[in-house]
């Protein structure tokens, strides 16, 4: 069924990556000399692949279109990072990982990737720790765990509410120290705009200076995407302001298959959106679901303040529906169930959107052992109140902070109100056990690509997937590529593919500037959003698909005729920046579409109204669309199916249940 | 639901790049909604500005939580704006009232130079780390991570030095530019840590020969950057950065 080839290594799923390490061909020292990789994006995927590409010899240059590569979007992770170590002595190994992750996809990811993940992901905590990465730790001096949804162990590291900026910043460190001895040229606030392709292979990019508008061609034996994800397709995403699709849209349009691009995760626990003004939906960390309870109140249409309705009056649905895993299932589930409680009328707050995530009974809890362990054995209520205040404080101060202030509203004393979001995107571009898109050279790395997470991502493994592609997979996997390349001298950027491909980008950015139209960029993202988050959001069915299909075709059309950019191409022109993602952003919802139409099942993040089961859960039809749907872009917005058929070998494939 | 009743006259620097002058061009703002975000507000003002035919303010920001440090707007002479501890894109228009004039200005250093509009270089952040702010280690080299038991207390303080977002407040606010109170957070972040030990001095020497050579201005102790902080990033690190040069000089034996 596969007409694609994934390249995965035979034998046994446990010794695959360790064969193909032992006897994957290596590029030695003198050559790795006058190698030149291109890697864009400098956050955790591309920060940690720059850093050891440059610490192992390779010449490197890295593009990031922020001020600085420490701003790139994984600093905003919070919850946490997973890693197999059993630190808990709870059970954990690299298989439990393994499965957990092949299971909370829904059975849509790649065995032999994902093994290779939960392998790798114990070196990852090593090396952090080895930087100077301060992951929280227990009295004994030891590193701390908490749970995360999807799972039944302990194996999520965290620093307080900021893990991801605290492995950024580690990565950055890296990066900065091979900037710093002249091993890696850093390229910031430039934007790629083009793959350069010669003789079939992807041989460097073309960029533009966000500063000055100059347009750069940049060299490369081969190139690195570490990109990010495509969530702000939606408009309004947990994502930055400036997280786009654009390098990994370009890369498609020049041949690189894009995969599922359907499969959206919609995060369960975000700040409500206020109104219409807003620009970003803020993310409340899914470790807050250890020690906070979801609930609704049993009544219709409920007004009173959350502290007026009674215990026997709230419904914890999350508890009631999937006793084994409470508060703690994953996020497609949590999202959707928070979705159904709304649409049946047991939303709360002033939009009726929004359910109640209540730590009031944990803060009690904790109290009672902080007074115990002070020598109070039977503590009143207040000082419970109090002292368990404290300890959730230290836990989650910061989101406590950030609630507050966006919101106005006191999270220590009212339940906070959240609701589903557009957070994470599981399709990007489709890559084969090298993590090598369908273009030879041309390599993706972190949420950009496809690869580990199937239809729904757990949490904590984003943070493990884009530091175990950059510091422990590509490395490998790219001197496999390179190896065959030494004999390569640098080509030069008179090139006619250079010409070629710089001739497209600044078309693409005259056309923009000189449509001179009547809209501003924004009203058109905010149209797109629109259309996404009611068509091809949290539910989707064959008519509203169909009918989001035909309304983004005429959106692109009327985009190209009526926007409105000011400005100029040869100076800082931050319209015209985003004129660019938007254009990439309105092709790109119209393939999500055509995904999600094309699979007639519903699993992970990806849900069909028409396959539900009995009880509202995800139905998959795992005899037609156990593959992985990688599309090929043709001619004037077309798309071609291919299919990669996913053979689970090692796992049995079940109706996931978390009951 | 998204309109408010805010009526606001806003001052904002407008400079078309680093080579022309600038000025504080007046805009009068009308329906404000008190839950915008202080960034959202902006988007409000551009908007209007493209759909008059004008060129919209630039202004750097990115995640909009708070955690990036990218957004840097200098709000009636205080970096961030009047509430503590939070960064412009977290800033919201509850905290300002009905009729006010707001002044909005770039960060003011000589080692920032204007980008465009509000929009600064903070490229010499970079340049100080990668002068030493790292522990050299290279991929694959780490022991088991529990085999380096860290004390708690230690680890926390690390983890508050290593908090800075680098957005450059401290230095926005400083009567000199001083850069201190960030090349002091990862040096203290480093120094905390049993991992950083073996490079402790070197690095502190590398790390402020470069801020000097950056031009940043020299530290008076008036705590103006501890104050302004976003993160609350302590004025103690100032300190252990200054003994931690002073040891240098005379227990090292490495020289820079």
């Amino acid at each position: 069924m596969s007409d694609i080839n994934s390249n995965i290594p035979e034998g046994e799923l446990a010794s695959k990556w360790t064969k193909y390490k032992s006897s994957v061909p290596l590029v030695n020292p003198s050559n790795k000399r006058t190698i030149e990789v291109i890697i864009v994006g400098s956050g955790l995927a591309g920060a940690s692949a720059a850093a050891t590409l440059a610490e192992m010899g390779y010449k490197v240059k890295c593009f990031c279109f922020q001020d600085s590569p420490r701003r790139a979007h994984s600093i905003a992770a919070q919850g946490g990072i997973n890693a197999a170590k059993n630190y808990q002595n709870d059970g954990d190994s690299v298989y439990r990982l393994f499965y957990d992750t092949i299971k909370g996809g829904d059975y849509r990811a790649r065995e032999a990737n994902v093994y290779r993940l939960a392998e790798v992901s114990a070196n990852i905590i090593d090396q952090c720790v080895a930087q100077g990465v301060p992951l929280a730790r227990e009295y004994g001096g030891l590193l701390d765990n908490r749970s995360f949804g999807g799972t039944q162990v302990q194996r999520t590291f965290y620093a307080a509410g900021q893990t991801g900026q605290q492995l950024l910043l580690g990565a950055y460190s890296a990066l900065e120290r091979q900037i710093g001895m002249g091993k890696v040229e850093m390229y910031t606030r430039h934007e790629m705009l083009e793959v350069v392709k010669i003789d079939g292979k992807a041989r460097g990019i073309i960029a533009r200076n966000l500063i000055t508008g100059e347009i750069e061609r940049h060299f490369g034996h081969a190139v690195v995407l570490g990109t990010g994800g495509y969530g702000n397709v939606f408009y309004l995403s947990t994502n930055a302001m400036g997280s786009n699709v654009t390098a990994a849209w370009k890369a498609h349009k020049q041949g690189a298959y894009f995969a599922n691009p359907c499969y959206t995760q919609i995060h369960p626990t975000c700040i409500p959106v206020s109104g219409d003004h807003q620009s970003k939906l803020t993310l409340m960390s899914e470790s807050l679901r250890n020690d906070g309870r979801i609930w609704v109140p049993k009544k219709k249409d409920d007004n009173r303040k959350a502290s007026e309705i009674p215990e026997d009056e709230r419904d914890y649905y999350l508890e009631r529906r999937y006793p084994a895993f409470g508060n703690l299932v994953p996020r497609d589930v949590a999202s959707r169930a928070a979705k159904e409680r709304c649409d049946a009328g047991y939303g709360v707050g002033a939009s009726k959107l929004a359910v109640y995530l209540d730590f009031k009974a944990n803060t009690e809890r904790y109290g009672r052992i902080e007074a115990a362990k002070a020598g109070n054995h039977n503590p009143d209520k207040e000082t419970c109140m109090r002292l368990g205040t404290a300890v959730i404080k230290e836990k989650y101060g910061n989101l406590f902070d950030m609630y507050a202030q966006i919101t106005g509203e006191n999270p220590y004393e009212t339940p906070m109100r959240i609701y589903p979001a557009v957070h994470y995107t599981m399709g990007g571009l489709w890559v084969d056990y090298n993590l090598m898109t369908s273009v030879p050279g041309l390599y993706c790395t972190g949420e950009a690509n496809f690869s580990d997470h199937g239809a729904n991502r757990l949490g904590a493994s984003a943070l493990m997937q884009g530091l175990a592609d950059g510091y422990f997979v590509l490395p490998y996997t790219i001197g496999a590529y390179l190896s065959k390349e030494i004999s390569v001298k640098a080509i030069s950027t008179d090139h006619p593919a250079f010409v070629e491909a710089e001739e497209r980008a600044v078309g693409i950015l005259n056309t923009l500037i000189n449509i001179k139209g009547t809209k501003s960029v924004d009203h058109f993202h905010k149209r797109l959003g629109h259309i996404m988050w009611e068509k091809c959001g949290m539910a989707r069915n064959e008519k509203g698909l169909k009918e989001a299909i035909e309304e983004i075709r005429a959106l692109r059309a009327e985009f190209w005729s009526d926007v409105r950019v000011p400005g100029a191409a040869n100076e800082l022109n931050t319209e015209l920046e985003k004129a660019g993602r938007v254009a990439d952003f309105i092709e790109l919802g119209e393939l999500m579409c055509i995904d999600a139409l094309n699979r007639n099942e519903s699993c992970g993040g990806h849900f069909r109204e028409e396959y539900q089961t009995e009880e509202g859960e995800a139905l998959r039809d795992d005899e037609n669309y156990a593959y992985v749907a990688a599309w090929e872009f043709k001619e004037g917005v077309n798309f071609e199916l291919h299919k990669e058929e996913l053979k689970f070998e090692n796992i049995k494939v079940a109706q996931r249940s978390y009951k | 639901m998204s309109t408010g009743n805010m009526n606001l006259t806003l001052k904002v620097w407008r400079q078309k790049n680093n080579k022309t002058k600038g000025a504080l061009v007046d805009y009068k703002l009308t329906d404000i909604s008190p839950d915008m975000s202080f960034l959202e507000m902006f988007d409000v003002l551009n908007e209007q500005l493209i759909n008059k035919g004008e060129e919209p303010v630039v202004f750097d920001h990115d995640c909009r939580e708070g955690i990036c440090g990218m957004c840097s707007m200098f709000i009636n002479g205080r970096p961030h704006g009047p509430k503590d501890l939070v960064t412009t894109c977290q800033l919201h228009m509850r905290s300002f009232k009905d009729g006010d004039t707001i002044v909005v200005e770039p960060w003011r250093a000589a080692a920032f130079p204007v980008v465009k509009d509000l929009t600064v270089d903070r490229s010499a952040f970079d340049r100080i780390i990668a002068a030493g702010g790292f522990i050299s280690v290279n991929t694959g080299n780490a022991q088991d991570a529990n085999n380096l038991p860290i004390p708690k207390m230690q680890a926390d303080a690390a983890f508050e030095a290593a908090a800075c977002i680098g957005c450059g407040a401290c230095v926005a606010t400083c009567k000199n530019a001083s850069a201190m109170l960030f090349v002091s957070a990862k040096i203290s972040q480093l120094a905390l840590l049993p991992q950083g030990q073996p490079e402790r001095y070197r690095r502190v020497q590398s790390m402020v020969a470069q801020m000097d050579a950056e031009g940043f201005g020299n530290c008076t102790n008036t705590g103006a950057c501890e104050a302004e902080c976003p993160k609350g990033i302590s004025l103690e690190n100032i300190a252990r950065m200054n003994r931690d040069f002073a040891s240098a000089k005379f227990i090292s034996e490495e020289t820079v």
